[in-house]
């Protein structure tokens, strides 16, 4: 089979693009599961961890420019390079987002929670299988996989809705509790994001498997 | 630039049983990662100065391209590399080449001997109008092999990726093969006498683009055991198929060829250090 060399790489590349894929998704969950069990040790880790993915989406888009350097890849192979170079870029951003989160459950500490957590863990678990269903779509080149993530977002973006109007009635109700709120609405809204970037995910694999931009993206959420 | 690794360990050239091996003592001043190392290089021909002041290390296991336009004498530097030059009588070669250990210059080495050491592969395939098997066999008896030729003819077969489609027709006249397999046939006689080094200059540019792609999947097969030159036109094919790359140039004042850029290909192909490279590569060469 010509191109032994080039097929290997790109496998490889796929490869490492899940691995990436799988810090993220641990990443993500250890943020929430961190807020909600005020566990301070594990959001410094989920901190700490970061800087990993940040590293790993280099070396993966280095590894793209040399593959389109040194391979002259076109048609499907050139498509699966530039979706990779995409994707690694969003995994990077969605890895930011849950540092994000960290940081915010070390500013709200021991402080006694608001209520107890339910929508927003529902939202990072939703989020969690998006961009889990966004990954395999790629492995399994399902275009209708793929589209079925911008459905997952709706579900997504109902859910913020929902928080961002409850912590709302808290903070009218109570102003000592807006502190708290704004941060929970901040956490909200990055799962939102992570969200959002699980569906652009899968817009790359579309783009990758038919050649086609499509937007399989509802109307994006409203709030701050 | 290229960084050249310091000298550790005294390096050994590798012993081939069948072959004689110049017994010459480890030298502390080779780095065992080096199989060949260029100092100073320099071809005349007869009066003119083909290439100038050309130092370069090249690696072991490694797949080396030399890159650069037409009369840059890459070639020359590559047919110094086994002596080839010694066959026109008005060539000259100055400064060294160390392969491991000796000069393959000294006046005690035998360029025949040692041509089964670093082979050469050509531009257009040259099989011998004989069988498959003498062809490859031929290789073997020129250099005293004793044993016995069969096993060595297809293991060579294998290397060079060919024995499938020729081992029912091992007697058949070589030259009734494709233009892609005959060039395959010369890898494989080259390769019988176990050389620790292949020169190949242009090797696939007389193929079709199917054949050249299967010489270059042949050459990352074949790095894991041979080092590897190659002098190619293709540009894209030294970015494919090298993990280091030599880019030559002509010197307008002499016309004589010389070294501008010699370094990782991932580097040369992403980054290179110098603007005359960068110029030559992206096609803004003039």
């Amino acid at each position: 089979m010509p191109r032994d060399e080039f097929e290997r790489e790109l496998r490889f590349l796929q490869q490492e693009l899940l691995a990436v894929g799988g810090m993220v998704e641990k990443a993500v969950a250890n943020a929430v599961d961190g807020l909600r069990r005020q566990d301070l040790d594990l959001s410094r880790q989920v901190i700490f961890d970061d800087d990993a993915i940040d590293a790993r989406r280099q070396d993966i888009e280095e590894h793209c420019v040399n593959l389109i350097a040194r391979q002259q890849p076109i048609a499907t192979d050139l498509r699966m390079i530039i979706a990779i170079f995409h994707i690694v870029g969003e995994l990077e951003r969605m890895g930011d987002y849950a540092e994000g989160i960290a940081k915010l459950s070390l500013e709200l500490g021991n402080d006694p929670p608001l209520k107890p957590l339910i929508d927003i863990p529902r939202m990072a678990d939703k989020a969690i299988q998006m961009l889990h269903k966004s990954l395999d779509s790629l492995v399994t080149r399902d275009v209708e996989t793929a589209k079925q993530v911008g459905v997952d977002d709706d579900e997504v973006d109902a859910l913020y809705d929902q928080v961002y109007r409850e912590l709302l009635t808290f903070m009218i109700e109570d102003p000592r509790t807006i502190t708290r709120a704004t941060y929970l609405l901040w956490i909200a809204h990055r799962l939102e994001r992570i969200a959002d970037r699980a569906t652009n995910i899968a817009e790359r694999v579309i783009y990758f498997v038919t050649g086609e931009h499509v937007e399989i993206q509802e109307a994006s959420a409203p709030g701050p | 630039m290229y960084q050249q690794t310091t000298a550790t360990q005294p390096s050994q050239a590798p012993m081939k049983p069948q072959l004689t091996v110049k017994g010459s003592e480890p030298n502390q001043d080779v780095d065992s990662d080096i199989v060949l190392d260029v100092r100073n290089l320099e071809v005349f021909y007869g009066s003119f100065r083909a290439v100038k002041d050309v130092v370069m290390p090249i690696r072991s296991n490694k797949v080396t391209a030399f890159i650069g336009p037409s009369g840059c004498g890459k070639s020359t530097v590559l047919r110094c590399f086994n002596r080839m030059n010694d066959l026109i009588p008005a060539a000259r070669v100055g400064g060294t080449i160390m392969f491991r250990d000796e000069n393959l210059y000294d006046a005690a080495i035998d360029p025949t001997e040692m041509r089964s050491r670093i082979g050469m592969v050509f531009q257009k395939p040259n099989p011998f109008p004989k069988s498959i098997y003498d062809n490859v066999a031929f290789g073997l008896r020129v250099n005293g092999y004793t044993a016995d030729y069969g096993d060595a003819v297809e293991r060579s077969l294998r290397r060079a990726a060919l024995w499938d489609e020729v081992k029912d027709r091992l007697k058949q006249s070589a030259l009734e093969l494709s233009g892609g397999q005959q060039q395959r046939l010369c890898i494989a006689r080259a390769l019988a006498p176990e050389p620790e080094v292949l020169l190949m200059d242009e090797p696939a540019s007389a193929l079709d683009p199917i054949s050249t792609l299967a010489i270059e999947d042949l050459m990352n097969e074949l790095v894991n055991d041979v080092s590897i030159v190659i002098v190619t036109h293709n540009m894209q094919q030294a970015a494919r198929v090298s993990d280091e790359t030599a880019f030559f140039m002509i010197d307008p004042n002499d016309r004589a060829g010389y070294l501008v850029e010699y370094g990782m290909t991932t580097d040369i192909f992403t980054n290179p250090a110098d603007d005359r490279t960068e110029a030559y590569i992206t096609g803004r060469f003039s």
